[in-house]
């Protein structure tokens, strides 16, 4: 007895076990938001939101603390493994803004919306899959992503992530507005939604009123028992916003006032200030990055100050800084490893309230002239070719300031395409060609340029198509957008290396610490196509039926008329016309069976054997007939 | 001496031949010498969906990166033609244009086509000679052989503006008409080999040359064009009646003669045909099997080629109706006008091979433009093949109606419809609508052309009926 009660209590800590190690595991929510001033007097703010939650095998039906339902269930319900979904107005400026840092090379997206989505189920169900998740992403994000459900606009591009060969769907929809009826779902899913904490700063007018702003939406799930710590959904939200502050005129005037960049706080850029922290938050921090080349340009002038006033300050620029102040001093600094490298100014908003509301600023005295690192290339896309019947695609690719040979894959996709040029630095190709209103054309190139090219150009030719009218858009006449071509390079990594290891738990600085790959997106194309008048399809039906009808009748009249008909009946009218009948009747028998009649016997005896039988066997057939249409 | 001035006369009328023959390959090459092909091969007249040599080169590189040819939508044409022509597509002579080699098999192709033209032509006229004098209107013969109507054929292939445009265009158009020629030549010298074989290569490339199988069996059966059958029929019974009447010895030979003019159908040369068809075509598909075999299949290939061809899922425009039709028409008619349009091939075939048994050349010749006008992407091409033959009838259709104005018809549509592709596609003045009238002023043109050609036919063998009977009463009063 007391052996059979420990094994039942064995069993139950088994069945617990699972449950218990899963609530030990808490879900977790960070908000940080980090503020870089841009070399083009403009500044970005990137909010990143981070919720993580262990999984356990049932918590299909489990309700979860901080972590949004909805995308759990999403993750469950369609096996998906990793997802991006992104909103983006505007268009990153890859020479102003930078594309070699991890922001750019994470956040710049193609306008629209851009969803792509690894799934962990056997191939032949992906398609199935995407086709779902994209149905309840559009009625969750309140955006017509459900448009990515036709195979014409979605893609499997080969070589662009290895791990996930074939269950990788990618699709965008360039023409997609973005708008707050997709911030205000997105915003959702965060614990303290936009009431408090750093989401309490998106004040939609002024964001929306910038330059560019991006929306997005990263998961990663990872389901597999094995991976021990790993094992859980985490949802990344970051909302990439580029905006020009308010020209401010209190400060110092300078003589080349316009080269000053201008002052900003971060009330004067969103109208709002922080009230605090959202108290579900694990940690909240305020970040403001300041760029390599601004480091090395401060130093500079520091160095030029310090000559000439032959001050003894240290070349701490970090506190005592020339350039630039800073009105709260921050609770942390970290420096990159390197010498004149990046910092990062940390700002934990943990104590701040309502009454003490937290505003950073940043007040410029110098004229500062910087620019950020750059991608290996530049690549922009344009089309070539004038009327309605071809075109082509031109790619240029120029180089920068990197003098190193390097890789990079292309990916192009178009819609009613064909490629045709071949060049000589292409190392590996693969096209899987368009089929007309089943599936988008996709090219994806490896290449391999040598050290001291200037520029590069890749012409793609392509015959336009002509659509049935049911599908063309709405406005036909402005014409059809071809997603952005994406170029990465493999051999080039955004990362920085900070060198304080205590705080990389914080998740932008591991994200600004992760070797991502430097991924650089071209604009999108408009292509303009023939349209057929909208307004014919009654006129060109009877039209068309007409002609066909008169090509029937007036044939077929031809064939049947009989001019001869009548002098023959007049030529006969002498014998009666039974007679006549039957005589026209046998000869017509006799002329095919049998020619050795005599001719002589024609008149006397016409009822030969053969008519006989050929008679039997019409009767017959009538009789057949009359039997089976009973 | 009148025997010498007519071999002179002779002698000059094949020099006379010869020359033009020649003049037209030099103004093909000197076509193809200028630069782009005059981009003749990216006009919507001369290449269709099927027949342009740049989808054909296309498929060619698809299938050399070892990628189904058929994969996208741009080839759609046979495997064979690929491993044909596709060699030709990229070899390059430096120096010479890009696709001279090609140019070069596209001007050899419409040559011998013209040679078949005109070979056939003369065994037409041959036998029709015969026949005619069988039925004892053997003046009418005579007056025919002012005007080779082989040669007449071949010169107007051949110095056709349609022809030499899908020529330098580089339309597989061309060797399409190439296979269809071979067919009527064959079948009308009774090689059934031949005939088999240009039957089946035609069938293969375009699809619509099936229907030509009723007028290749009609001329093996029968032999070639003749008057109305119940004429010989008539004469016989006549001459029987006579050869009663009168003395029977000296008309023996002739009787045996007329019986084989009577024309039986005879089974064996049509079985022997069916058997080569067999056989050339299980060839063929054969080879196509072997082609596309790790490419999905005959199956894929039937689904890309005649699928293609059958459902219209191209709707780039052309000269013909179609394109336009299907993409304006709603959806949920399509299948209905997709079996209307191409029952209407099949629907007249019967009629037209019961009204024209005794013509089966002419028969051909009607389904080629019966089959041009209803095709789903007709090009120049196909008009070129049909109005080439037309000159073989010359003699009998000289009483057509409205022959000006068809002439003026087709140089109208010729100059009006590129005028109103460019104004719609280039200069976006115009819209598809005036592109779509010249199409449907091309469809007029073609059906009153074949309607007109019909019924002088048909008049043609009443006339003959006439006189051949008006003659027998005369010899019987």
């Amino acid at each position: 007895m007391p052996l059979a009660s420990t094994t039942t209590l064995a069993l139950y800590l088994l069945l617990l076990l699972p449950i218990l190690s899963s609530a030990t595991l808490e879900e977790e929510f960070h908000e940080e938001l980090l503020v870089k001033p841009l070399p083009d007097r403009k500044v970005l703010a990137h909010f990143h939101f981070l919720t993580e939650a262990p999984v356990a095998d049932d918590s299909f039906a489990r309700h979860h603390h901080l972590f949004p339902k909805s995308i759990s269930q999403l993750v469950k319900k369609f096996h998906i493994k990793a997802m991006e979904l992104s909103f983006t107005q505007g268009r990153w400026n890859y020479e102003r803004w930078g594309g070699l840092d991890p922001i750019s090379s994470q956040n710049a997206k193609p306008p629209g919306v851009e969803l792509w989505a690894v799934f962990d189920v056997p191939q032949h169900q992906v398609d199935a899959s995407w086709k779902n998740l994209t149905h309840s992403l559009s009625g969750l994000f309140c955006a017509s992503i459900n448009f990515l459900e036709s195979s014409s606009s979605y893609s499997a591009p080969k070589w662009a992530s290895q791990s996930a060969l074939g269950s990788l769907r990618y699709g965008t929809l360039p023409r997609e507005a973005v708008c707050t009826e997709n911030l205000t779902p997105w915003l959702k899913l965060l614990p303290c939604r936009d009431k408090a904490g750093l989401s309490a700063l998106m004040d939609r007018p002024s964001v929306y009123r910038s330059f560019y702003h991006s929306q997005r939406l990263h998961l990663t799930a990872s389901t597999a028992p094995a991976d021990g710590l790993d094992s859980g959904i985490i949802l990344e939200q970051t909302l990439t916003v580029v905006l020009q502050p308010n020209i401010q005129k209190a400060g110092l005037s300078f003589p080349d006032e316009f080269k000053i960049q201008p002052s900003w706080s971060l009330s004067s850029i969103f109208g709002r200030k922080v009230n605090g922290r959202c108290v579900l938050a694990k940690s909240s921090n305020v970040y403001l990055h300041v760029e390599r080349d601004l480091v090395a340009q401060l130093e500079k002038l520091q160095k030029n100050t310090d000559a000439y006033a032959d001050n003894d300050g240290g070349t701490d620029v970090l506190r005592g800084n020339l350039g630039f102040e800073i009105s709260i001093k921050p609770d942390r600094v970290h420096r990159e490893l390197e010498k004149s490298s990046s910092i990062l100014y940390e700002y934990s908003i943990k104590e701040y309230n309502d009454t003490e509301q937290f505003d950073l600023g940043l007040t410029w005295k110098y004229p500062v002239v910087w620019s950020c690192p750059l991608a290996p290339l530049y690549a922009s896309r344009f089309l070539i070719g004038s009327g309605n019947e071809r075109g082509s695609i031109a790619i240029s690719l120029k180089s920068t300031e990197l003098t190193k040979g390097f890789v990079v894959a292309n990916n192009v996709e178009e819609k009613y395409g064909k490629p045709q040029s071949v060049t000589d630095f292409v190392e590996r190709m693969s096209v899987s060609p368009s089929e007309d209103k089943v599936s988008t054309g996709m090219m994806e190139l490896i290449l391999r340029f040598p050290c001291d090219i200037k520029s590069a150009i890749l012409n793609i030719e392509f015959d336009k198509g002509f659509l049935h009218i049911d599908e063309y858009p709405p406005d036909a006449n402005q014409g059809f957008d071809i997603p952005s071509a994406i170029i990465s390079f493999p051999d080039f990594h955004a990362g920085l290396q900070f060198s304080d290891d205590s705080i990389s738990k914080s998740p932008v600085m591991s994200k600004l610490q992760e070797k991502s790959p430097v991924l650089l997106y071209t604009e999108v194309l408009l292509v303009p196509l023939t349209t057929p008048d909208f307004s014919m399809p009654y006129n060109v039906i009877t039209i068309t039926c007409t002609v066909f009808a008169l090509y029937f009748g007036s044939l077929l009249n031809v064939l049947q008329r009989r001019v001869a008909e009548e002098e023959r009946l007049l030529k006969a009218n002498k014998a009666p016309f039974h007679r006549q009948v039957l005589n026209k009747l046998y000869s017509r028998f006799r002329g095919g069976s049998s020619e050795s009649t005599q001719p002589k016997q024609q008149s006397s005896s016409f009822i030969t054997p053969t008519l006989i039988i050929k008679i039997i066997f019409v009767a017959g057939f009538a009789v057949v007939c009359q039997f089976y249409l009973k | 001496m009148s025997t010498k001035t007519e071999a002179t006369v002779k002698m000059n009328k094949v020099q006379w031949f010869w020359t033009w023959v020649i003049g037209s390959v030099i103004l093909r090459l000197i076509l193809v010498y200028f630069p782009q092909n005059l981009n003749l091969s990216s006009r919507p007249e001369v290449s269709t969906p099927l027949t342009s040599i740049r989808r054909l080169a296309e498929g060619y590189w698809l299938k050399q990166s070892s990628m189904s040819p058929y994969a996208g939508s741009m080839y759609h044409g046979s495997p064979l033609l690929l491993t044909l022509l596709g060699p030709l597509t990229v070899t390059k002579i430096e120096g010479q244009p890009d696709h001279l080699l090609c140019s070069l098999v596209f001007v050899m192709a419409d040559v011998v086509t013209a040679m078949l033209i005109c070979a056939a032509g003369k065994k037409l006229q041959v036998a029709y000679g015969s026949s005619l004098e069988s039925v004892g209107l053997h003046q009418l013969s005579e007056d025919s052989d002012i005007l080779p109507s082989g040669d007449f054929a071949a010169l107007v292939y051949l110095w056709n503006p349609f022809t030499i445009v899908a020529c330098v265009g580089l339309s597989t158009s061309v060797i399409e008409n190439l296979m269809i020629v071979l067919t009527l030549y064959g079948a009308c010298a009774r090689v059934a080999p031949l005939a088999a074989f240009g039957w089946v290569i035609a069938t293969h490339l375009s699809l619509y040359p099936a229907i030509l199988i009723i007028p290749v069996v009609l001329l093996f059966g029968y032999g070639p064009d003749a008057p109305p059958r119940k004429l010989f029929r008539q004469r016989k019974n006549l001459e029987l009646d006579d050869s009663t009447s009168s003395d029977r010895n000296c008309l023996e030979d002739e009787s045996v003669n007329e019986k084989r003019m009577l024309k039986v159908f005879s089974w064996r040369p049509v079985v022997l045909l069916l058997f080569w068809v067999l056989l050339w075509s299980s060839y063929v598909l054969i080879l196509c099997g072997i082609y596309v075999q790790q490419h999905g299949g005959l199956q894929e290939m039937f689904k890309r080629s005649y699928g293609f061809i059958l459902t219209i899922q191209d709707l780039s425009p052309n000269i013909g109706v179609f394109w336009y039709f299907f993409a304006e028409v709603f959806d949920f008619f399509r299948s209905f006008f997709l079996i209307v349009f191409h029952g209407n091939i099949l629907l007249l075939i019967v009629p037209l091979a019961i009204r024209l048994n005794h013509r089966p050349c002419f028969l051909a010749f009607v389904y080629i433009v019966l089959s041009s006008i209803l095709k789903s992407y007709p090009s120049v091409g196909d008009s070129a093949l049909y109005l080439g033959l037309l000159g073989l009838f010359a003699y009998e259709l000289k009483d057509m109606q409205y022959s000006f104005f068809l002439f003026s018809g087709f140089v109208g549509v010729s100059l009006f419809s590129p005028v109103m592709h460019n104004l719609w596609i280039w200069r976006g003045t115009g819209n598809a609508n005036f592109y779509f009238a010249t199409a449907i002023g091309y469809a007029l043109l073609q059906i009153i052309l074949v309607i007109e050609s019909v019924s002088t036919m048909l008049n043609h063998d009443r006339m003959l009926t006439k006189l051949s009977t008006a003659k027998l009463q005369n010899v019987k009063s």
